[in-house]
């Protein structure tokens, strides 16, 4: 393991914050893995600091597949982690909007285009990503629709459901976004948490991104078994993301979940209620519209009106995208 | 009249209202399509710029109010919890509201209210989307405008009385602005940006009044006499010069805002208080327009100091794109 700072943010009365690199194996640039862009992203922290525990052993034990180099960049932004801001915590911009950056531009379009000096012409990028809504996901892997994208690959991660998502005018700013569109087959990796540790979820991502190495040939002496199709199944569940039904509030209140992710429910079940927050009394109990599966779930103990409360992948989309994902295969 | 354009409950004891002031004729209104323009501010909780104009305006029209002929709605905060707690976002989700326009009527609660604030605009004869710099730049008073729509605009933007237009680039990521989508569903909507986050310039407030009059004139639903209007510079006949600093630490500017600045002149300095020395000189790359100036001291490598408006063709790679603006 090579460890290089790639590049440093410099700032007023704090030391020089660098921006570190670790690499493995060496020859062409095949894997980059991206952990946290925001400040709040700790389990995507967690989940690169415990891979680049494993990738250094593979290493040490010859488990680098020859010609393979594979880069891990755990945080790209310390500076707002260790002030406990999710987004720059100057002028609260997004980081993960500033893609492909801008070398001339403002800081956070300056630190963009740096790291995207060093993400561009890797055959496969992985970032660890988090949603803008407090709640919890089911993991999966999450694609956009840029006309680059490659669903198939997505498979080979063995998670349980691959996402594809249309991208919105504001989401031609992300890292994944930019690496499809400078030629890298890109994907998001969604563990159940972002601002907490959560260890199950965790192992989740880690053995989803093993098992995606193994299948592309970047490891070697790994039985396919340990990785891919040993927690979960080879044939991922597909859909896209305007398949969701959003299961929205119409009360504000204490919010109380009688569901959890991952759960089947059917039409009509009950997934959460809302209390009334002086009387205790339930304001509004919210019910299942459809036959499915919960794909994430709101994880604040308050809500507003009108918010998303839950979001469920219904059993007719899974079957319409299972029927394709069969047909392809 | 003071009407209600969108609301969701929030989780203890309030809700979250989104309000307009909805100014008539006294004697009501004639016609099948009476005209209506809006103005709105209070999209970003630290612009408070917009606040003046809207009192003020509202103040005149109550005062005059026989001389107007159609609707004019006044949205001061489409983003009250922001004005409210002197946030920049949205606090429920710190998310900008002008990067989720046009917003979903059926998505989470940010897109919810831009969708309704969106839908209660639509259809009026022009919009008047005021902003503020936010609290790092002081901006000259300009409106701002997308270029693949400039031809439609620019007549109502010269009646505007703001001494500068600026017209700016297209790009995919300011699609999600309030005047964007406005503007795509056929409502003419100017984006006004002048002065400073967290303060008010008077004067500046006073010019935009007169010229909002101006374009309501010109609409015919204003008919009380209105002072002439400043011929604007529009930038498409100049070139913008970016100057942004390539050091951490205290911007020391030596030169006023709204001055003509020399090619080669010092602007100002970047000073290391705790070595005593300087970092960085700035020295203007053009002779022309200063038209922007940093006002928060504390600096970044990036951070932009200066704008600089200029005749000489420059080069369009240098400096900040205009789609990066983080204050639109």
């Amino acid at each position: 393991m090579i460890a290089e700072t790639l590049f440093s943010i410099n700032t007023l009365y704090r030391q020089p914050i660098p921006v570190t690199g670790l690499f493995f194996g060496s020859g062409e640039k095949t894997l980059a893995i991206v952990g946290s862009l925001r400040g709040n992203e700790v389990q995507q922290l967690y989940i690169c600091s415990q891979l680049v525990k494993c990738l250094k052993r593979y290493e040490e034990d010859g488990m680098i597949t020859e010609g393979c180099q594979i880069l891990v960049i755990p945080c790209v932004n310390p500076f707002s982690m260790n002030l406990g801001k999710r987004f720059w915590a100057v002028d609260n911009t997004d980081i993960n909007r500033m893609f492909p950056g801008y070398a001339k531009g403002e800081t956070t379009q300056r630190i963009a285009a740096s790291l995207f000096d060093h993400l561009r012409g890797y055959v496969y990028g992985i970032q660890l990503s988090s949603f803008y809504l407090p709640g919890n996901f089911v993991p999966h892997v999450r694609v956009l629709d840029t006309g680059y994208h490659d669903l198939d690959l997505c498979d080979y991660f063995g998670l349980p459901y691959v996402m594809l998502s249309k991208p919105l005018p504001i989401d031609t700013g992300t890292l994944n976004y930019n690496w499809q569109v400078f030629d890298t087959k890109a994907f998001s990796i969604y563990s159940k948490e972002t601002k907490n540790v959560h260890d199950e979820s965790a192992v989740q991502a880690i053995e989803a991104t093993f098992s995606f190495m193994n299948s592309q040939g970047m490891l070697k002496g790994i039985d396919a078994r340990e990785t891919q199709g040993k927690y979960y199944p080879f044939h991922p569940i597909h859909f896209s993301e305007e398949d969701l039904v959003n299961v929205l509030s119409s009360k504000g209140g204490i919010f109380i979940h009688r569901s959890f992710v991952g759960e089947e429910v059917k039409k009509g079940g009950v997934l959460a209620d809302i209390l009334d927050a002086y009387s205790g009394e339930i304001a509004e109990r919210l019910l299942a519209p459809c036959d499915g599966r919960i794909f994430f779930n709101h994880n604040s103990n308050l809500i507003s009106g009108h918010e998303v409360s839950c979001r469920i992948i219904p059993n007719d989309a899974v079957f319409k995208h299972s029927e394709s994902s069969m047909r392809r295969s | 009249m003071i009407k209600i354009a969108a609301s969701v409950e929030l989780p203890v004891g309030e809700s979250l209202v989104i309000q307009k002031n909805r100014i008539e004729p006294v004697g009501g209104l004639s016609g099948k399509r009476p005209k209506r323009i809006c103005v709105v501010t209070g999209t970003h909780g630290d612009e408070l710029e917009g606040q003046y104009v809207a009192w003020r305006l509202s103040d005149a029209l109550n005062k005059h109010i026989k001389h107007l002929h159609g609707i004019v709605d006044i949205y001061p905060a489409i983003n009250p919890l922001g004005i409210n707690s002197i946030n920049r976002g949205m606090p429920l989700s710190d998310l900008d509201l002008n990067r989720i326009f046009p917003g979903n009527a059926n998505g989470p609660i940010a897109e919810y209210l831009a969708s309704e604030a969106l839908n209660d605009m639509k259809g009026a004869d022009a919009c008047i989307d005021i902003h503020a710099s936010n609290i790092f730049l002081r901006e000259l008073p300009q409106i701002r405008i997308n270029e693949l729509m400039a031809e439609d605009l620019l007549p109502l933007a010269r009646r505007m009385n703001m001494p500068l237009i600026w017209i700016h680039a297209s790009a995919t990521v300011l699609e999600s602005t309030l005047a964007h989508s406005l503007n795509s569903l056929g409502t003419p909507t100017l984006v006004v940006e002048m002065g400073v986050g967290m303060r008010i310039t008077k004067e500046y407030g006073e010019q935009l009044v007169d010229g909002i009059f101006s374009l309501m004139s010109h609409l015919g639903i204003w008919s009380r006499k209105t002072p002439p209007t400043i011929p604007p510079i529009v930038s498409s006949d100049w070139q913008v010069a970016f100057i942004n600093s390539n050091h951490s630490g205290i911007f020391i500017s030596e030169v006023s805002h709204i001055s003509t600045v020399q090619q080669g002149q010092r602007l100002g300095f970047i000073a290391d208080p705790l070595s005593g020395r300087v970092l960085e000189r700035i020295n203007s790359p053009v002779t022309g327009l200063l038209f922007t100036l940093r006002e928060y001291p504390v600096v970044y490598e990036g951070s932009l100091l200066a704008r600089i408006l200029h005749g000489d063709p420059g080069d369009p790679s240098e400096g900040s794109e205009p789609w990066m603006e983080a204050n639109m």
